[in-house]
C-alpha cells in the first residue's frame, strides 16, 4: 500500500451563525466568528490516495487526474466563494472546518479513478487542521 | 462522519536526561550533550487531537474557546518557561519527550470531557517529533479489502 498526498490552497469567507439560536446564544458560542460580515481564511486542502502501485505506470493514482479532480469538484467551487452563500452544504450547516473537511471528502469519494481516497486534511491555519477518513 | 480536529499549541520549557538507574558514565553515554547537569530547554510545539462527529448545533467536534481555554488555565502555568525535571510528572520519569507526550496525552485524557483525546504528537525541534497514543492506532487502518477494488 503507497499513500500519496496532494496539496491545494483556496481562499474563502465565511461565519458562523446558527439561525436557530438567539443572538446572544450565536455570539457566546461562535464569538469573534459569528461576526455577520464575515472573515476569511486561506485554506490548505491535503488529499491522500491510497492504493498498490500499477505495476505498468508504477502510479498510485495519475497526479494529473487527482489535480483536475481536486480542481473541478473542490476548487471551482470554493476558491474564492463565500462558504455560507455560495456553496451548497452550508445553506443549511455551518461551515466549520470539521464541516468543511467533511463535504470535500464527499466530493472526492466517489470520483478517484483506480485509488482510493484515504484522507481529507483541511488547514484553517497553521494552528489548526481537520481529517476526516470516511469513517461514519 | 467523524472527524479528527488538531490544535497546534507551544511552550517553552528546559530539561536534563538523566537516570538513577545507570551511573554517572553510563548516563553521560546514553544521553550525551542531553545530560548537560545545567540542563537545556527546549521551543516545543504540541498538537493535540479530539474526534467526535461535529454537532448540528455547532459544527464543531467541541468548541475551540473550551480546548484553548483548557490549554491556557491546566497546560501554560504548570509548562511554560518551567524546568520539566522539577514538575511532580518527572519526580521519578526522565523527562524526554517520549515521557512528555505521554503525560500531556494523561493531563487532557484525564480532565478535558469535552470531546475524545485521540493523540498528542511533539515536536522537540524541527528534527524530531514523537506521537502518543493509547488506543493502539495513531489514525485508523485501511480496510486492505476496500483498497484492492
Amino acid at each position: 500500500m503507497v499513500y500519496l498526498t496532494r496539496r491545494a490552497e483556496f481562499s474563502a469567507s465565511h461565519f458562523y451563525h446558527n439561525p436557530q439560536l438567539s443572538p446572544e446564544e450565536n455570539r457566546r458560542v461562535f464569538g469573534k466568528c459569528n461576526n455577520p460580515h464575515g472573515h476569511g481564511h486561506n485554506y490548505t486542502l491535503e488529499v491522500t490516495v491510497a492504493g498498490e502501485v500499477n505495476a505498468r505506470s508504477g502510479f498510485v493514482i495519475d497526479l494529473k487526474d487527482l489535480k483536475e479532480i481536486m480542481a473541478r469538484e473542490v476548487l471551482d467551487g470554493m476558491d474564492h466563494r463565500n462558504l455560507n452563500e455560495e456553496v451548497p452544504e452550508f445553506r443549511d450547516r455551518i461551515p466549520t472546518t470539521e464541516n468543511l473537511a467533511i463535504a470535500i471528502w464527499n466530493r472526492l469519494v466517489d470520483k478517484l479513478r483506480g485509488a482510493k481516497l484515504y484522507r481529507v486534511r483541511v488547514y484553517e491555519t497553521d494552528d489548526l487542521f481537520v481529517d476526516v477518513y470516511g469513517e461514519a | 462522519m467523524k472527524a479528527y480536529l488538531t490544535r497546534r499549541y507551544k511552550f517553552c520549557a528546559s530539561h536534563r536526561l538523566h537516570s538513577p538507574e545507570f551511573s554517572e558514565q553510563e548516563n553521560r553515554r546514553m544521553y550525551g550533550k542531553c545530560n548537560n547537569p545545567h540542563g537545556h530547554g527546549h521551543n516545543y510545539k504540541i498538537e493535540v487531537t479530539v474526534s467526535g462527529e461535529p454537532a448540528a448545533e455547532t459544527g464543531m467536534i467541541c468548541n475551540l474557546a473550551d480546548l484553548d481555554g483548557f490549554f491556557d488555565r491546566e497546560i501554560m502555568p504548570q509548562f511554560q518557561f518551567s524546568n520539566l525535571n522539577q514538575l511532580n510528572a518527572f519526580r521519578n520519569v526522565v523527562p524526554t519527550t517520549e515521557n512528555l507526550s505521554r503525560e500531556l496525552f494523561h493531563l487532557f485524557r484525564d480532565k478535558f470531557r469535552l470531546a475524545k483525546i485521540e493523540r498528542i504528537r511533539i515536536e522537540e525541534t524541527m528534527m524530531n517529533s514523537f506521537e502518543y497514543t493509547d488506543d493502539g492506532q495513531l489514525r485508523p487502518v485501511p480496510n486492505q479489502e476496500v483498497y484492492d477494488g
